[in-house]
């Protein structure tokens, strides 16, 4: 056994990939509300996923097929999620039938689904044979109210997404996205609340003390969310555009000890006039982590300058929000020896061990939090 | 719009692969597909170990006996659907950055067959730095160094086999690299001689056979060529490799009929299907068959560009330079193969796209590799005074 691996490795590169790989074939198709679809998928590929061979004469016939119907249906209505606007398009099977490709023999699953909402981006999430072929690749078509566009979904990027016709509707799905980012992203949000939470305080002798007016305090917070965005929206920019690349575990594992930093400031003030040069640096490394998540979405070459501002906008406004919920309470309350003492200092404190968590987890690739 | 969308989705649909409208069959007994398992009962058996493991993938013993066997069966059916298998076999490890050593060699060899040599150095790079007596990662490693033109490096690799490998393996490994850096004639001497003394594996002795009758063509010995494909063939008569290579010495000879006995029923194999199309083409009575087998060929490249492979790069650019004569295609195909990998095939078709596009800045990268390693090729040094391939 050992020598046929080594002579695997002996002269394996042009024998190895001379047949075609696997490959499955989707279309989709929406129409307002209304989705419409095929999907074709190799019968040697349902025989590793589900087994068809039933009596095991290495010969699939149409009776096998025929009999595992359901559970054909079930794997594709499992491993094939769409959502309009966020929010689920439940898939069903209506049709099964047989097509000759190239290749071998494929099943033909026709689908049929209805969306909650009938605009906004339209996502797809496909996990169909990765567990048990991470080299499968799922070749989507997807047309969108007259749009079409051709997407590679692969293990590393199963996801694809499509924004409606039009420039202004594909501009404000992108919004949406990047404002939801920041409200789902709550490792963004938290390093936004840590820095926040010390803007309605001034430091007077060494001590936290209630700032007197309201207007350097607006100013303030307003300085530290543009620093953050325009951060972020240079290196997302050029991480976009392939002009810098870094590793996303190393990203990500910044961003969660900026988190940790920024907490610690509150706590023992190192920066303590100019805290929007602190989200200007730590927004640089934000940014790579936005550029993960559009990359994550397998956007299409034409609308990327569409989505980059869009999203950045969309995470700008996110923000904006966050403060215009978190600013008001703390400024009424900062008065108050609970707010610098239990609000400043203990939130601080939370802040910071969970961006310590989540900093180990993603350095050390270890699971500390259940999530 | 609809009208342009759904001619879209269709053109998309055509373009990917030649589709029959979808169909339900009519009788429950009609056969549909058959599986290579039918042609090979140890298949059977790395189905039976494959549902063991989903039972419990963290088992590693049975995890690395079913990345062999898938990898095993990759190389022996010119399958790539097996390197993902034997990836998912090893699902568990293969994401991390210190897997256990049997796992690390496992993954360089799948990722080296997925033509990503540099993550494979790396993995190898580990292993041999932890177990410098580590056989397989040594001679994987060598092989990959020859692939990329880092010879001296492989043949240190080589060399530290000598003392527990069989006598072949190692001459064998020495001769890939010392072939093509300058030493044809040594290296074919030295594996003609380990050779002809009986060896136990048959599979090793197909392995160093292939390679004695490439160099052996390189040498312009056409006659030992001839001999050591033939006792290649009767120790491996299936190996799709092996096929290739025979056919492509037959075709240089102008033997197109041998091509067609070789291959005719290998045509599920693109690179076997390619050179099946090539003997086509020169035969006036088989232009049907070649203008089917050309178009086929076609709808494969096509279908593996969308997918984003690059692993099609050496056939497609050969398939664009000799079947279609686009040389100017050719060379943009051949170039991108040439900087990603370097054997004598590699070197050949940038020679040859080069001299077809009268591309002087690639004939000159071609001049100074030979210049700098010494490469020797009885084809290239004729190349100039062919009318065509």
């Amino acid at each position: 056994m050992r020598w046929l691996v080594l002579l695997a490795a002996l002269f394996a590169l042009q024998a190895a990939h001379a047949h075609k790989p696997s490959d499955a074939y989707l279309t989709i198709e929406r129409n307002g509300a209304t989705l419409t679809g095929r999907l074709d998928i190799a019968l040697r590929d349902l025989e590793l996923a589900i087994g068809l061979d039933a009596d095991g004469d290495g010969e699939i016939t149409w009776g096998e097929v025929r009999r595992q119907h359901n559970a054909i249906a079930a794997l594709a209505v499992e491993r094939l999620s769409i959502t309009a606007s966020s929010r689920p398009c439940p898939l069903a099977v209506s049709g099964h039938r047989i097509d000759t490709h190239t290749d071998g023999a494929y099943a033909v699953i026709d689908l049929a689904g209805r969306c909650e909402a009938d605009d906004g981006l339209l996502a797809i999430d496909y996990r169909l044979l990765f567990d048990v072929d991470p080299q499968h690749r799922g070749l989507a078509n997807i047309v969108d109210d007259g749009v079409s566009r051709s997407v590679v979904l692969s293990a590393e990027r199963p996801r694809a997404v499509v924004a409606g016709d039009g420039r202004l509707a594909q501009f404000v799905s992108y919004v949406r996205e990047g404002a939801l980012h920041i409200w789902t992203g709550f490792d963004h949000m938290l390093f936004l609340v840590g820095l926040l939470l010390p803007a309605v305080l001034v430091r007077v002798n060494g001590l936290w003390a209630p700032a007197p007016q309201a207007r350097p305090v607006g100013l303030d917070v307003l300085y530290i969310v543009t620093a953050f965005t325009i951060a972020h929206a240079i290196t997302l920019t050029l991480a976009s555009f392939n002009l810098i690349e870094v590793p996303s575990r190393v990203a990500e594992s910044i961003v969660a000890l900026s988190i940790v930093l920024a907490a610690l400031n509150n706590l023992r003030p190192v920066v303590d006039r100019a805290r929007w040069s602190i989200a200007f640096a730590f927004g640089l490394v934000h940014g790579l982590g936005f550029a993960n998540v559009l990359a994550g979405l397998n956007l299409p070459r034409d609308v990327l300058l569409i989505a980059l501002v869009a999203f950045n906008v969309g995470v700008e406004l996110g923000q904006l929000a966050v403060a215009a919920i978190v600013l008001p309470v703390a400024f009424m309350f900062r008065g108050t020896a609970v707010y610098r003492q239990v609000v400043l200092v203990g939130g601080s404190l939370v802040i910071a061990v969970l961006g310590l968590a989540w900093f180990v987890e993603r350095a050390f690739s270890v699971a500390l939090l259940r999530g | 719009m609809r009208f342009f969308s759904l001619a879209f989705a269709l053109c998309f649909l055509c373009a990917t692969a030649s589709f029959a409208a979808p169909f339900i069959p009519a009788d429950e007994a009609t056969v549909l597909e058959r599986l290579p398992t039918r042609s090979d009962p140890s298949l059977a058996e790395l189905g039976r170990l494959q549902k063991e493991l989903a039972g419990n993938p963290r088992d590693i013993k049975r995890a690395v006996s079913v990345a062999q066997r898938a990898i095993a069966a990759a190389r022996a059916f010119g399958d790539p659907r097996f390197l993902g298998q034997a990836q998912a076999a090893l699902g568990a490890w293969w994401s991390l950055a210190d897997p256990p050593p049997v796992v690390l060699v496992l993954r360089a060899t799948i990722k080296q067959s997925l033509h990503d040599f540099d993550a494979a150095l790396v993995d190898l790079d580990r292993v041999i730095a932890a177990d410098g007596g580590n056989l397989q990662a040594l001679l994987t490693r060598a092989s990959v160094l020859t692939v990329l033109g880092r010879y001296d490096e492989a043949k240190r690799d080589c060399a530290r086999l000598a003392k527990r490998a069989e006598p072949l393996v190692t001459t064998a490994c020495i001769a890939a690299a010392s072939s093509v850096s300058g030493d044809a004639d040594g290296a074919y001497r030295s594996l003609d001689g380990a050779l002809a003394t009986p060896g136990k594996n048959p599979q090793i002795r197909a392995w160093a056979s292939t390679l004695a009758a490439e160099i052996g063509a390189r040498r312009g010995d056409v006659a030992g060529a001839e001999r050591h494909f033939a006792q290649a063939l009767a120790s491996d008569p299936r190996d799709g490799y092996l096929k290739g290579a025979y056919a492509d010495f037959l075709l240089e000879q102008n033997r197109p009929a041998a091509v067609i006995a070789l291959l005719k029923d290998d045509t599920r194999n693109d690179a076997l299907l390619l050179r099946l199309a090539l003997a086509e083409s020169r035969l006036p009575e088989l232009q049907t068959a070649f203008r089917a087998h050309r178009d086929e060929l076609a709808a494969r490249f096509a279908a593996a560009r969308r997918r984003g492979d690059v692993l099609h790069l050496r056939e497609e650019a050969r398939f664009a330079l000799e079947i279609e004569r686009n040389g100017a295609d050719a060379l943009v195909l051949a170039r991108d193969n040439w900087s990603r990998q370097r054997e004598p095939a590699d070197l050949r078709l940038l020679a040859a796209t080069a001299a077809a596009a009268n591309d002087t800045q690639a004939q000159k990268t071609v001049a100074d590799w030979i210049a700098k390693t010494g490469y020797q090729d009885a084809w290239l040094a004729v190349l100039g005074t062919r009318p065509r391939l």
